[in-house]
């Protein structure tokens, strides 16, 4: 069961250990990151494997989107499938 | 890995063009409830919901979570109760009291099914139900009800259509006090779908499985920002291909999130319902699509023809990405729940026949229309019958669902809030078909009916 994570907002120091710390935290591990820099708006799309969480994958989205309130970034984690089953017949 | 952009384009359809799940509707069957007591029975049909519906809102709302898509409704339809009520007799609000507990105790926020079939007269219970309906729905606050006056097969029951209009003239007088509120939750069918999980019209039909699992999507917002960021100068079979692409995608997420949801309350999946369903919402409207192809307003001459390129390309895209269709599956244009029609029959762009004319090309029928307060029963059993007719001779589901607004008259409004918005009170014409509906009897069904 892998996720996607983004994450959008204006670009800052230690957004992607930020974000990697707690994908540690709730023991998802990263398998793919690609990340733009459009002038000062950052965009980074993770793929994340979350077979072995140490929580609920609605505990890990609740965190994350908590996280990205608090440093003013738009944090969305959602399950691999809703994308697959939108673009890819 | 997922391109990027697509990856992106679901996050702004969720985030900015309002894309959802309308609604989760669990069917449940009642008819192992049926008992001679009354009381018994209601109280077997309350443990049966409960038992069948306890984890669905939990449901609904993990996977809102996981998947990142609101889910706006979770809901349950039932067994048309005139079936009960034909076996235990005795009052039927009772039934609705016990449709309004157990849907308090799982937690939805509709039930749907206080219903019954009459497109071919009134059996044991009907009646009774039929009569029941304003208090019912003026004593409960999730029940809803719908009656199928008419088929295809059937031909119209009009002495059904006689007694609705003063039921739902009743029901907007008992409930005066309330905006008229019982007659938002009355739906008056021809040809009533079986699996429909949109409200106040679903019920669970007698040949359905004792539990399913339907899926309403929608996202009207999307196909107007698709049809938005497009270069103006398409032609008008490029449009209807972006439009099918866009329901495509809506689709599939209906379908995921319906499968989804079967497997986890271990309920076999029924169908996706491929409707485009407004909210008054800014960017959540069916007539500003219509004003996206090409309209200054929706009512303009045109709208028709815009209107049904719209619902056969939705219905196009979305049959490809469903394992199951069924439900109403076309464009709604209920006027209250839909900015782009409310600010139309406000201005006066769009009329009642405007709209009768829009029910013939797309799915239901006239749809949370305020009309004066003091237009008599036989008129609104009249435009009950009109509707009726365009679905009986067109083999499609009409319905009628208008709020008498008790009180008030033409240029006021009925202001309901939430998903139900605001009704501008449109004008009827007054000229009396009281002597038609008087007249009572069957119209006879269609030589459509006879395909065998």
């Amino acid at each position: 069961m892998r996720a996607v994570l983004t994450v959008i907002g204006k670009d800052r120091v230690g957004i992607m250990s930020m974000v990697s710390n707690q994908c540690a935290a709730c023991n998802a591990n990263i398998l793919e990151v690609t990340q733009t820099v459009l002038q000062d708006l950052f965009c980074m799309i993770m793929l994340v494997d979350i077979s072995q969480l140490n929580c609920e994958l609605s505990e890990m989205v609740y965190q994350m989107q908590q996280l990205g309130e608090s440093k003013g970034l738009s944090i969305h984690v959602m399950h691999e499938d809703i994308f697959n089953s939108m673009h890819r017949i | 890995m997922l391109n990027t952009s697509d990856v992106l384009e679901t996050i702004r359809m969720i985030q900015d063009e309002n894309l959802d799940i309308r609604t989760i509707t669990m069917g449940i069957s009642l008819l192992s409830c049926a008992d001679s007591d009354i009381d018994a029975s209601c109280e077997k049909v309350y443990q049966k919901i409960i038992h069948q519906a306890k984890d669905l809102v939990k449901t609904g709302e993990r996977l809102e979570m996981e998947y990142g898509i609101p889910i706006i409704n979770k809901r349950i339809a039932v067994t048309p109760i005139s079936m009960l009520v034909a076996a235990s007799g005795g009052d039927p609000v009772k039934y609705a009291l016990a449709l309004e507990r157990a849907a308090n105790q799982v937690g939805v926020n509709f039930i749907g099914g206080f219903s019954a079939l009459v497109h071919k007269g009134f059996a044991a219970g009907d009646q009774a139900l039929i009569n029941a309906i304003p208090e019912a729905l003026a004593c409960t606050e999730h029940v809803c009800a719908s009656v199928n006056v008419g088929s295809t097969k059937a031909g119209i029951n009009l002495d059904a259509v006689r007694l609705m209009g003063q039921v739902v003239r009743r029901c907007s007088e008992i409930t005066q006090d309330r905006q008229c509120v019982a007659s938002s939750k009355l739906v008056v069918f021809c040809n009533a779908p079986e699996d429909n999980p949109f409200m106040a019209g679903a019920f669970h039909g007698p040949g359905e499985p004792d539990c399913v699992i339907n899926v309403g999507v929608s996202g009207p917002g999307v196909v107007r920002a698709a049809l938005a960021s497009a270069p103006k100068d398409l032609d008008i079979s490029q449009v209807a291909e972006l439009i099918k692409k866009t329901a495509f995608k809506i689709t599939r997420m209906g379908q995921l999130i319906g499968s989804e949801a079967a497997k986890r309350l271990g309920v076999p999946f029924g169908i996706v319902d491929l409707s485009l369903a407004p909210t008054p919402a800014v960017g959540d409207s069916v007539a500003h699509i219509l004003e996206e192809i090409g309209l200054e307003q929706c009512g303009a001459c045109g709208t028709t023809a815009c209107l049904a390129l719209l619902n056969d390309a939705v219905k196009k895209g979305g049959v490809m990405a469903s394992s199951a269709v069924g439900g109403l599956s076309g464009a709604f244009i209920p006027v209250s729940e839909d900015a782009g029609m409310i600010d139309a029959a406000r201005s006066g762009a769009l009329c009642i026949e405007k709209l009768e004319a829009m029910t013939a090309v797309c799915s239901v029928g006239l749809d949370m229309i305020a009309i004066p307060g003091d237009t008599p029963a036989e008129v609104i059993s009249a435009i009950i019958a009109d509707e009726a007719a365009i679905g009986m001779v067109n083999s499609k589901t009409t319905a009628v669902r208008i709020i008498p607004a008790v009180g008030l008259k033409e240029g006021e409004e009925l202001e309901y809030g939430g998903l139900f918005g605001t009704a501008p009170i449109m004008p009827v014409r007054t000229q009396s078909p009281a002597r038609f509906i008087n007249r009572g009897g069957q119209i006879p069904a269609p030589l459509q009916s006879l395909k065998n």
